[in-house]
């Protein structure tokens, strides 16, 4: 049973940890340097990434996530992707660089444009929740695009690394989060 | 049920995206700012304060847009604005103004004394205050996607904050263990829809997210409220109102995060003065009292 914890600074960290417990891992909330070296894989979830950042400064967490990324699987969702990316434009801010991606934050516009749509995935189609969701600009030649929407990519993974700028972990379907653990 | 739909979904999607977080009340552009740099996850945009509306009096109404507008051209995080209860059109003119979220909120001068908005026919979402389950469940009935206890808006005393999370928690543990025939019951005496009802005494849960306000002021306050169950909590008057709105916003957040550790919440402390000098609500008369208001 591997160990998958879930960045729980801020955001739907619960709607990831019921589905990993859901897909029978371990899924321990994830707040401090110390809790990195049991995981076997780590999922940054959605919410504020400007909120997420501000903690991880203010607890010196960015460069232990990078190095734990050097090494081991990380799945972004949304915010998460945002903080993958090496990357991030409107406005300009601090990210882990761990993914070659360019990722625009808000960029559908605000709440009123959220929405609940299906994606083509696998020869098939797949649930996608977007809200207040970043656009991938620009994805670098290593990234393997797995899915798009409106002509950019929504679902990408680049060596271990996998982020989707939509919430798996707010569907009941489980796909994407098997993808990730395929990985580990 | 709408609380299934997509779009409902939609709706509740960004305040699962704020669990963990705090939301700020902010009345200008560098208020707001000061917030985004602290880490807040959202600020509400406001005429005033509640402390000031409780001091000044008069009628208070949605902010004005220009001030709004403002906010939202300053902050990239999601910017959330007050209607008056019942006031359906202030809410229409926020929802085309594309605010992230609407507070229906007793904090404003009710507009209506019978009817709250129904918030079904929106696209943007409603979050609204409860002191009760009862309270919450009408309120989810008519579209909120989000309840947040009321407290007691502007007093920085937690004990009305307090009172209601634990009220409501108590409330939903009691229906999961009731029978089908009891919830009937239950419903009738709680004057909420039976398939509300019937989720909670299935999951021990609402099913929108639950967070805490009215009179968070505080680091320890923050933690609190989270202990006992709130997702997320909402600070008014407690950051703006205090002497150091910059190292206690950015010291909430951290409790926001932390609740559960008492180091953390003392080094988040740590640097912090006097707090907002807050009412004994107990010598408030009935008539000054924000949370009697809705139903």
């Amino acid at each position: 049973m591997p160990t998958i914890g879930v960045l729980a600074l801020q955001g739907d960290f619960e709607a990831h940890q019921r589905v990993l417990q859901e897909l029978g891992c371990s899924a321990p909330q994830v707040r401090a340097a110390k809790d990195l070296p049991q995981l076997d894989a780590l999922v940054i979830p959605g919410g504020e990434s400007t909120t997420m950042l501000k903690l991880l400064r203010l607890e010196d967490l960015l460069e232990p996530l990078r190095q734990f990324g050097l090494a081991k699987p990380i799945f972004g969702t949304c915010a998460g992707t945002i903080l993958l990316a090496s990357e991030v434009t409107r406005p300009e801010q601090e990210s882990l660089a761990l993914m070659d991606l360019t990722v625009e934050r808000n960029a559908y516009g605000r709440q009123v444009h959220s929405q609940v749509t299906r994606i083509p995935y696998e020869g098939g189609e797949l649930e996608a929740v977007f809200i207040r969701a970043p656009v991938i600009r620009r994805a670098g030649p290593g990234v393997q695009v797995l899915s798009e929407f409106q002509g950019t990519p929504v679902l990408v993974s680049e060596g271990r690394h996998l982020a989707a700028t939509f919430h798996p972990e707010l569907t009941a379907d489980r796909r994407v989060h098997r993808l990730f653990l395929d990985r580990i | 049920m709408i609380y299934l739909d997509d779009a409902f979904r939609v709706k509740v999607g960004l305040a699962e995206m704020l669990k963990g977080g705090v939301i700020m009340d902010v009345t200008n552009a560098q208020q707001a700012l000061i917030a985004e740099k602290a880490g807040a996850a959202a600020v509400m945009a406001l005429e005033r304060v509640p402390a000031d509306i409780r001091k000044e009096g008069g009628v208070a109404r949605m902010a004005p847009i220009s001030k709004i507008r403002e906010i939202m051209a300053t902050v990239t995080i999601p910017v959330m604005a007050k209607a008056r209860i019942g006031h359906f059109m202030e809410a229409r003119v926020l929802e085309a103004l594309e605010v992230d979220y609407i507070d229906e909120s007793e904090v404003l001068t009710p507009a209506d004394e019978e009817h709250h908005i129904d918030k079904r026919g929106f696209k943007v979402p409603f979050v609204c205050g409860a002191r009760n389950l009862g309270e919450a469940l009408r309120r989810i009935a008519e579209g909120a996607a989000m309840i947040r206890t009321k407290g007691e808006a502007g007093s920085g005393n937690i004990v009305e904050a307090v009172r209601h999370i634990r009220t409501i928690v108590k409330e939903m543990r009691q229906l999961t263990v009731l029978g089908s025939e009891e919830l009937v019951a239950e419903s009738k005496r709680l004057q909420a829809p039976l398939e509300l009802v019937q989720v909670v005494a299935k999951t021990g849960k609402l099913p929108v997210p639950n967070f805490s306000a009215g009179g968070i002021a505080t680091p320890a306050d923050a933690a609190l409220v989270m202990q006992l169950g709130a997702e997320a909590v909402f600070v008014g008057s407690g950051i703006f109102k205090s002497d150091d709105p910059d190292a206690r916003a950015r010291a909430i957040v951290k409790a926001a995060t932390y609740y559960k550790d008492p180091a953390k919440l003392l080094e988040a402390s740590e640097e912090l003065g006097i707090g907002m000098h807050g009412l004994d609500l107990s010598k408030l008369a009935e008539s000054e009292l924000l949370q009697t208001r809705g139903w």
